[in-house]
């Protein structure tokens, strides 16, 4: 019983130490505001196994992300670390939290609007309506369906002028 | 008659392969583009294309190798399997030519991909729905790429309408292999675990019909007949040299045991 609790104290702990690991290309974001850490756990011997799942199949940060989370746990203390990359159930930009949007706008990128759509609306339908990070203008235009990297668009505000990146809804 | 290389000892590795194999060289096709897209925009957008599908074929070959069972890894099967080994779909292998080509290539292909995806969401085999479910997402947002491409092109100019077209006339014919289903697919679909291509005829064919209707295209007129098959190792002259230029680097400088590129 007692492990027990030196089990959870040690998971809670790790979760904090996550807080701290910043997503290799949208710093503004932890890989836990991204919501790619699906499960924490310590075993009774003191090893540690984290499941993360990834934003995108190609994304090539995968590798790195899981290489930073494995060295950030192991510098606070626990040396045999294992990460699972689970695809199940596939993430989608409603894993990111209400924190971590509020940090991508802040960082200058739009954040995901509503829910990913499905179905035929998915496939043929009409771009949301993005705000302009900078001056909250709805007034704005789809540049390029991609980004600088797969998880994101290029937009441009037509009020403002200024071009900015939206992290798109799958 | 069959071929040296057929093989369905081991159809749900075939089947399995097959997935990866569209993906990976339809994803090297699209990475051809780098460097010289249309313009900045699509030169990355290419890139991003690739990198889902690379993403994709990496999934699916090492559930593959898994399926092989001969201790194999993803990156065995990708770099270092001759073209008749090759599963991909004759679509996914012909030449970029123009733009216009490559999106008459693209919507065909990755409406296809995003109906047997769908249900393969449904596939009784654990590995093969989560796979295809990830994979569904970033399809999606193919097919909306690819389309509205279609719409730009085919309601543009006189000039981008007539390259589209000009791509669906050349590329129609690789139309009726994406819905061979051999007897091995169709035992797999009975088990829950594949999709029968020819099941999903149908929709492909109404939704293509619908696109083509809304962006001014002529749907040409299909054989129906199946060129060669890649079931059998049968290739166009093209896989061969697209793998040499993707195999090169890992032929040439292979590498040892515990060194991994």
């Amino acid at each position: 019983m007692v492990i027990h609790m030196d089990q959870k104290r040690a998971e809670a702990e790790i979760w904090k130490t996550l807080e701290t690991v910043m997503d290799p290309e949208v710093p503004a974001l932890s890989v836990i505001d991204l919501g790619i850490v699906r499960k924490v756990s310590v075993t009774e011997t003191g090893g540690v196994d984290v499941d993360v799942t990834p934003t995108y199949s190609g994304c090539p940060a995968t590798d790195l992300i899981n290489a930073i989370i494995k060295a950030a746990i192991e510098t606070s203390g626990f040396d045999d670390v294992t990460i699972h990359t689970v695809l199940s159930p596939a993430w989608t930009t409603d894993w990111i939290s209400e924190d971590g949007r509020k940090k991508l706008k802040e960082y200058g990128v739009a954040p995901p609007v509503g829910q990913a759509a499905t179905g035929k609306a998915a496939l043929f339908g009409v771009s949301p309506d993005v705000g302009c990070p900078q001056c909250d203008s709805k007034n704005t235009e789809q540049v390029s369906e991609f980004g600088s990297t797969a998880c994101k668009a290029m937009y441009r505000c037509l009020d403002c002028g200024e071009p900015f990146e939206y992290f798109k809804c799958i | 008659m069959k071929s040296v290389y057929y093989n369905n000892d081991n159809p749900h590795y075939q089947y399995v392969l097959g997935l990866g194999d569209d993906c990976l060289v339809l994803g090297q096709r699209w990475a051809e583009w780098l460097g010289k897209g249309p313009n900045l925009e699509l030169d990355i957008a290419s890139s991003n294309l690739s990198l889902d599908l690379f993403g994709q074929a990496d999934l699916w070959l090492g559930y593959a190798a898994e399926l092989q069972g001969e201790g194999k890894t993803a990156d065995d099967l990708a770099m270092l399997r001759d073209a008749p080994a090759f599963r991909n779909h004759w679509l996914c292998e012909q030449p970029n030519s123009d733009w216009g080509v490559t999106t008459a290539r693209m919507v065909m292909f990755s409406l296809y991909q995003y109906i047997r995806y769908e249900r393969l969401t449904k596939s009784s085999d654990p590995r093969i729905a989560e796979i295809a479910a990830k994979a569904l997402k970033e399809v999606t947002y193919h097919v909306r790429f690819s389309s509205e491409w279609c719409m730009r092109l085919g309601q543009g100019t006189e000039e981008s309408h007539r390259r589209l077209q000009k791509g669906v006339n050349e590329l129609w014919r690789f139309v009726a292999e994406l819905f061979e289903t051999p007897d091995w697919e169709r035992d797999l679909a009975d088990k829950g675990i594949a999709v029968a291509s020819e099941d999903i005829r149908e929709e492909w064919d109404q939704q293509i019909a619908d696109l083509f209707e809304a962006a001014g295209l002529t749907r040409p007129e299909s054989t129906g007949r199946v060129i060669g098959s890649r079931h059998n190792g049968h290739h166009s002259e093209h896989l061969g040299h697209l793998l040499c230029e993707m195999q090169f680097l890992q032929r040439a400088y292979p590498s040892t045991a515990g060194n991994v590129w």
